[in-house]
């Protein structure tokens, strides 16, 4: 493998990485900080793309659907915490995986309703439409180049708003010691509306920014769940920042075993997971 | 007491199934008059549109005949299999035994086929396949009871091999998804594309059901081979012929395929699709006279455009009429019913295909390319192409 080669592979796999961050933040946070194992994370991804599809269907603007769609997002996980969630967050992790396994179903059916079965493709927006020439023979779409950037920047963006912000500090305050913050005057039910709407927001963008270059299909969602949680699983539960570092090792694991040693792609980042929790059993950063 | 109540009411639910049938004789009689044909097709999930296509071609082959097969009336049975391998044997059989069909027309799904042929294989009773290119179904597993009329896996691709040699692409890379039905493509490529003096440079595998092609794609350009041959379908076809537009490949390297590359997926992968070369044994704008009026008839009783699909379950009809009217109806008798079948020529919409004695379409495979957002065909890339068969003893 050439140089050259090898960069847009190190890109390949940054790309995927951040995008699987984003996910795998929100399915982190709202089990670190609500204690609530969320199976049906991965069909806020799919909800992400269908809207971005069928908004700029509409509005024949990708930008636009995408900032359209990522209110709608926000204000869907709000509605479903309040309604749903909520009721379940001193329950057994088994009732809650109950739950989020029958909104799978819900979900799904109801994309089928509204939306069809049908593969969907959108379109990548003119602006960012063609390739960078890195050699004569090997260029870089700059559609991936902008869907890394907007992760990295939505990634920068969560960083410092539970490290340097007042709400964050409140959010980690929640997670530390729920009761103690209460009594400390700390409205937790406002924040835990909060950190979910926030987890279905960041799932629902992945998907959105994520729709030009995988296709919106019907099962995008829970074969990208399972990637989720073994980086949740590699980087420790409850932890942002291990979500992150795990995210990148199982993009560059996957990219990199894909291209050298495909007999093994499939199951290389169960392997990578395996290893970490021989010497880690809790992740990484498991505080 | 909820399961007391379940028991009393299922007894009394058997009691009285078993004697209404003994109250009405005449009726139970009267139903085994007709020819009993069931279908075990997808009707819900991602192949249900295959699934109606097929049956409507099919419906259309026996309306030719006034709706009867050998004279006799016929009387449908309807499982959707759901494209579930897991209920596979178990749709297939209650269709063979608590409906007791003639005929079990099923399905497009390989892993599902599988199940309906251990069950053909068992039961003994007459089997069509009218998509499911499992190899294995028409090879060491062939039967004389199970017939296909649509493709084996390897069929496709066995002609793709030469045409891309014609065209002076002498350096290949396959890449397709590693599962059955993509190993099973390959074997076919391997070896037409080798026969003709070509040569595999690198073979690139995407675990089943991946749509990240991105990596692979970038590995592409690093070996610059003279053309890439894939193996995709369905959604995951729309999306790889997007990326590999999206990564500057179809300027310098030719794309061909299996023809379900191109199948169903030309509007969701628009601009992307154009010029890319695929073999198969049908194309919508196949410029014949037989293939003219099938489209007419479908689009007026159907109103829709018929696909491959709806062609594979029409010569599933026609095969089935040939059969029954060669033994007026009665389809007990087996023996002469197969030997009826075996060796047919059939007048299919695709051209006209000969019956393989492992019970696979001997046919033509078209070589098309995509022009303007349709399979327009250019030529013909193999010319009666035979699945090997291997290892198939009919006994």
């Amino acid at each position: 493998m050439d140089f050259a080669n090898f960069l847009i592979q190190l890109l390949n796999s940054v790309q995927y990485g951040l995008l699987l961050f984003m996910l795998a933040a929100g399915l982190t946070l709202i089990f670190g900080i609500m204690g609530v194992v969320n199976l049906a994370h991965g069909t806020f991804y799919m909800l992400g793309a269908y809207l971005a599809w069928f908004l700029t269907a509409q509005f024949d603007n990708l930008l636009l659907a995408i900032v359209v769609g990522a209110l709608l997002a926000v204000a869907f996980g709000w509605a479903l915490e309040w309604l749903l969630f909520r009721h379940f967050y001193k329950r057994d992790h088994l009732d809650q995986v109950l739950l989020t396994f029958g909104l799978i179903y819900i979900f799904q059916e109801a994309r089928s309703i509204l939306w069809g079965d049908d593969v969907h493709s959108v379109a990548v927006p003119e602006l960012f439409n063609g390739a960078i020439q890195l050699t004569d023979n090997l260029s870089y779409p700059v559609y991936r180049l902008v869907v890394s950037a907007v992760c990295a920047a939505l990634a920068l963006g969560l960083y410092l708003l539970i490290s340097k912000t007042r709400l964050g500090m409140k959010i980690r305050a929640g997670a530390f010691n729920r009761e103690m913050a209460e009594s400390l005057g700390i409205n937790i039910r406002f924040i835990h509306s909060i950190v979910f709407a926030l987890g279905v927001g960041l799932a629902a963008v992945a998907g959105m920014v994520a729709a030009p270059i995988s296709s919106v299909y019907p099962g995008m969602g829970s074969s990208v769940l399972i990637m989720c949680f073994v980086v949740v699983v590699i980087g420790g539960i409850g932890s942002v920042r291990g979500a992150l570092v795990a995210a990148l090792m199982v993009g560059l694991v996957d990219t990199f075993c894909k291209v050298l040693v495909p007999e093994i792609a499939g199951m290389a980042v169960y392997m990578l997971m395996a290893a970490v929790l021989l010497f880690k059993p809790e992740g990484l950063f498991k505080s | 007491m909820t399961t007391r109540r379940l028991v009393l009411t299922r007894t009394a639910a058997v009691i009285g199934a078993a004697s209404s049938g003994l109250l009405l004789p005449q009726l139970a009689r009267a139903q085994s008059d007709k020819v009993r044909v069931g279908f075990m097709l997808p009707y819900t999930g991602t192949y249900a549109q295959l699934g109606v296509s097929i049956e409507n071609g099919f419906m259309m082959a026996l309306n030719e005949q006034g709706g009867k097969l050998g004279g006799r009336d016929v009387e449908f049975f309807k499982v959707d299999d759901e494209s579930n391998p897991a209920k596979g044997i178990e749709n297939a059989n209650l269709l063979v035994q608590r409906d007791k069909v003639d005929v079990l027309v099923g399905t497009v799904h390989s892993g599902v086929q599988m199940g309906i042929h251990k069950v053909a294989r068992e039961s003994g009773v007459l089997s069509l396949i009218p998509n499911a290119g499992v190899q294995i179904a028409t090879r060491a597993q062939c039967a004389p009871n199970v017939y296909r009329t649509s493709f084996s896996n390897s069929q496709p691709t066995l002609a793709l091999g030469k045409a891309m040699v014609d065209r002076g692409h002498k350096k290949a890379v396959w890449i397709t998804w590693n599962y059955s039905a993509g190993a099973e493509a390959f074997e076919g490529f391997e070896q037409g594309y080798t026969a003709a003096g070509g040569t595999i440079v690198e073979k690139l595998a995407v675990p089943f059901p991946s749509v990240e092609f991105q990596a692979l794609l970038t590995q592409i350009a690093a070996i610059k081979p003279d053309a890439v041959a894939c193996f995709f379908a369905g959604g995951g076809a729309a999306k790889f012929l997007r990326d590999f537009h999206a990564a500057g490949l179809s300027k310098t390297i030719q794309l061909y395929g299996s023809g379900f590359l191109t199948e169903g997926v030309l509007e969701a992968a628009g601009p992307a699709a154009e010029g890319v070369l695929t073999t198969m044994h049908y194309s919508d704008s196949l410029d014949t006279p037989r293939n003219k009026k099938f489209r007419l008839d479908y689009a007026k009783s159907v109103k829709a455009q018929p696909d491959v699909y709806a062609v594979q379950g029409y010569d599933a009809g026609q095969l089935l009429v040939i059969g029954a009217n060669a033994v007026k109806g009665d389809l007990s008798n087996k023996k002469a019913l197969y030997a009826a079948m075996d060796g047919v020529t059939i007048d299919s919409p695709r051209g006209k295909w000969t019956m393989s004695p492992a019970h696979n379409p001997i046919q033509d495979m078209y070589l098309r390319q995509v022009v303007k957002g349709e399979n327009k065909v250019i030529g013909i890339a193999g010319k009666a192409v035979a699945d090997p068969a291997t290892g198939c003893r009919m006994t």
